[in-house]
């Protein structure tokens, strides 16, 4: 099992997660974050102070896959979150090594 | 506990002591002789008609002015606007611009200083600055407002306008007056935002109330009112009843130097002598809601209305003019700062076009019912660059941490519309001109008034202000500072005043 963290622009969320949808993962968690890596901030003026903000505002989306799904996964983010502009954003896979339904306590796959 | 007791103890001294000098004070009487007769400045006599049992010995057959309606209606009216200018108004208007994590402490430093203010005004500050006394300080005639109704016989004192035989219930005078002794406190507080000790504003307020407000206000607006000028031979006598500065002939309609310069002095001396906030110019400190400092800049506005058009004391022609100066001179000054703002860094903003609002404002306070509606334009549109400036440049020429630039905006544009008063006060640029004989009450003739001569007399007024306000300031900080302390701990800083000082979170996490 793997889970897919993608950091993405946030007009971006409604086209990814139909995305994702459209090849059968049903359930994600988003989360608001900020961050920067090559898109520039903007600078802030109130009177006469001036704030050079590094910060933009992204969407973090996670989702708990099947290890099969995975590449279907990444191409699925990739291509609902892609503008073609600097600060699309990125894709962290990670090893899933458990899960667990709360409400009926299935682990491993029957969880997902 | 001690602190406090001692701190109580030292302030109830210094009233005693206050007291004492006042019996002592006598109006000089050099100034009076040469004066250029009364200026047209909003201010209060002593209770005109007296409504008491003994009544003053007066002529059988002068009839008794009694108030009209809807001059009365007026002055109430305009006495609700401003309180609304400072709750909410510039409550909100300060606390959108300082961090969430200090927004309550912001709110509870206006609404407290100005309930405190008010319940001094009428123990004592209202004698202090409106009834007769010395040249600097008022009586104590109207100690606790003793006199100011009769309860048994039912009766209510009057207070003098601008015109003669015109009176108010001297009640909704003192009344609308505690206004803008409370708002004047509040002003103070943007200046050491975020940092100073609850207590110690409270402390400061009460000092800096009794030894800088009421003097100011009795210096500039006390007279004795247009009908104790009944012939020429009282003239001389009456004019050295009224406060020095009124007798200079400064011009202050609402409050320029009064309000505006006098608490951007204090406002500045206090950022001096707080210190800078922890992380000033290297942390962020971004206003938290400018939303909410908008909804503050317009009800500031809205509310100007009663502090200005009220300032004429009747619903007459003059409160009229004082009200669309009031209207022209802000807009004018919101385009100014608007443009100057696109001209310096490409953007106009919101918070610079509430600024803007706030400055033409401050500026047309005195001019408001002394100049015409062109001058009025001028002096708006001119305070939109000056306190872009006083903001930006000359902010960083001081070197203070004047957290929301109470003086850049106040004293800056407080300045230039006091200076600019005596400009466009001038017949021949469309204003009223002042009155030369209040036994007539005619007005300077546009051959006989001198612009630079009352520019002079303006400046001369200003300046005292300052300077006085400052003095008094810098004593009353010191003190408390000895006392009390004036800044929290710097963990207490760091934590935001709202939990520190307060108790409580504005906004739910």
């Amino acid at each position: 099992m793997k889970l897919v963290t993608a950091i993405i622009k946030p007009f971006k969320l409604d086209e990814v997660r139909e995305a994702l949808s459209s090849i059968g993962v049903q359930g994600i968690t988003v989360t608001e974050v900020k961050g920067f890596g090559r898109q520039k901030g903007h600078t802030e003026l109130y009177r006469g102070a001036e704030y050079v903000v590094d910060f933009l505002p992204k969407v973090k989306i996670e989702a708990a896959i099947d290890s099969a799904l995975l590449d279907r996964v990444i191409e699925a983010i990739e291509g609902a979150a892609r503008t073609g502009k600097i600060g699309d954003g990125k894709i962290f896979v990670y090893d899933l090594e458990q899960v667990v339904r709360i409400r009926t306590g299935e682990t491993g796959k029957e969880a997902l | 506990m001690k602190k406090l007791l001692l701190s109580l103890a030292l302030g109830l001294g210094l009233l005693t002591a206050g007291s004492f000098a006042l019996a002592q004070t006598e109006a000089p009487a050099a100034v009076a002789s040469e004066a250029k007769a009364a200026a047209p400045a909003p201010v209060a006599a002593p209770a005109a008609a007296a409504a008491e049992a003994a009544a003053p010995a007066a002529d059988a057959s002068a009839p008794v002015a009694v108030p009209n309606k809807g001059d009365t209606a007026w002055m109430m009216v305009s006495t609700l606007l401003v309180i609304l200018m400072t709750v909410p108004g510039l409550a909100l208007f300060y606390g959108g611009l300082v961090r969430s994590k200090n927004m309550l402490s912001v709110l509870m430093q206006v609404m407290v200083t100005f309930s405190l203010i008010v319940v001094l005004w009428f123990i004592y500050g209202y004698s202090l600055a409106f009834t007769e006394g010395g040249a600097f300080f008022g009586g104590w005639d109207r100690l606790f407002m003793k006199g100011i109704w009769d309860n048994a016989a039912g009766t209510f004192a009057n207070a003098a306008t601008f015109s003669k035989g015109v009176v108010i219930p001297e009640i909704v005078f003192a009344a609308f007056q505690a206004t803008f002794a409370g708002i004047t406190g509040a002003l103070i507080v943007g200046a050491f935002a975020e940092r100073m000790k609850f207590s110690a504003v409270l402390a400061f307020m009460v000092l800096w109330f009794t030894f800088s407000y009421a003097p100011i206000a009795h210096m500039v607006w006390f007279w004795m009112g247009p009908d104790a000028y009944t012939g020429k031979e009282v003239v001389d006598a009456m004019n050295a009843k009224a406060g020095y500065l009124w007798q200079s002939g400064a011009l202050d309609f609402a409050g320029g130097t009064v309000v505006h310069i006098n608490a951007a002095v204090a406002g500045l001396v206090g950022a001096y002598m707080v210190g800078k906030r922890i992380g000033y110019g290297k942390e962020a400190m971004a206003p938290h809601s400018l939303t909410l400092t908008m909804v503050g800049a317009s009800l500031l506005w809205v509310g100007w209305f009663g502090f200005n058009a009220g300032s004429a004391l009747e619903a007459n022609g003059f409160a009229a003019l004082a009200f669309i100066n009031t209207f022209g001179a802000t807009a004018a000054a919101v385009l100014a700062w608007c443009v100057g703002e696109t001209l310096m860094r490409g953007k106009a903003s919101m918070l610079g076009a509430a600024s803007g609002a706030v400055a033409g404002l401050v500026a047309i306070t005195p001019a408001a019912g002394n100049v015409g509606i062109g001058g009025a334009l001028v002096i708006g549109f001119l305070s939109g660059f000056a306190g872009l400036w006083g903001v930006n440049g000359l902010k960083k020429l001081l070197g203070a941490d004047d957290t929301l630039d109470v003086f850049g905006v106040h004293g800056v544009c407080g300045i230039l519309g006091a200076l600019l008063t005596g400009v466009f006060n001038s017949p021949a640029l469309g204003g009223p001109g002042y009155v030369a004989d209040w036994v007539t009450a005619t007005g300077i003739t546009t051959a006989d008034y001198s612009i630079a001569a009352q520019v002079w007399i303006q400046a001369k007024a200003v300046f005292i202000t300052v300077v006085w306000s400052g003095v008094v300031s810098f004593v009353s900080f010191k003190l408390v500072d000895m006392v009390i302390g004036l800044r929290v701990s710097e963990e207490d800083e760091r934590e935001g005043l709202d939990i520190t000082s307060h108790g409580e979170t504005a906004y739910n996490r």
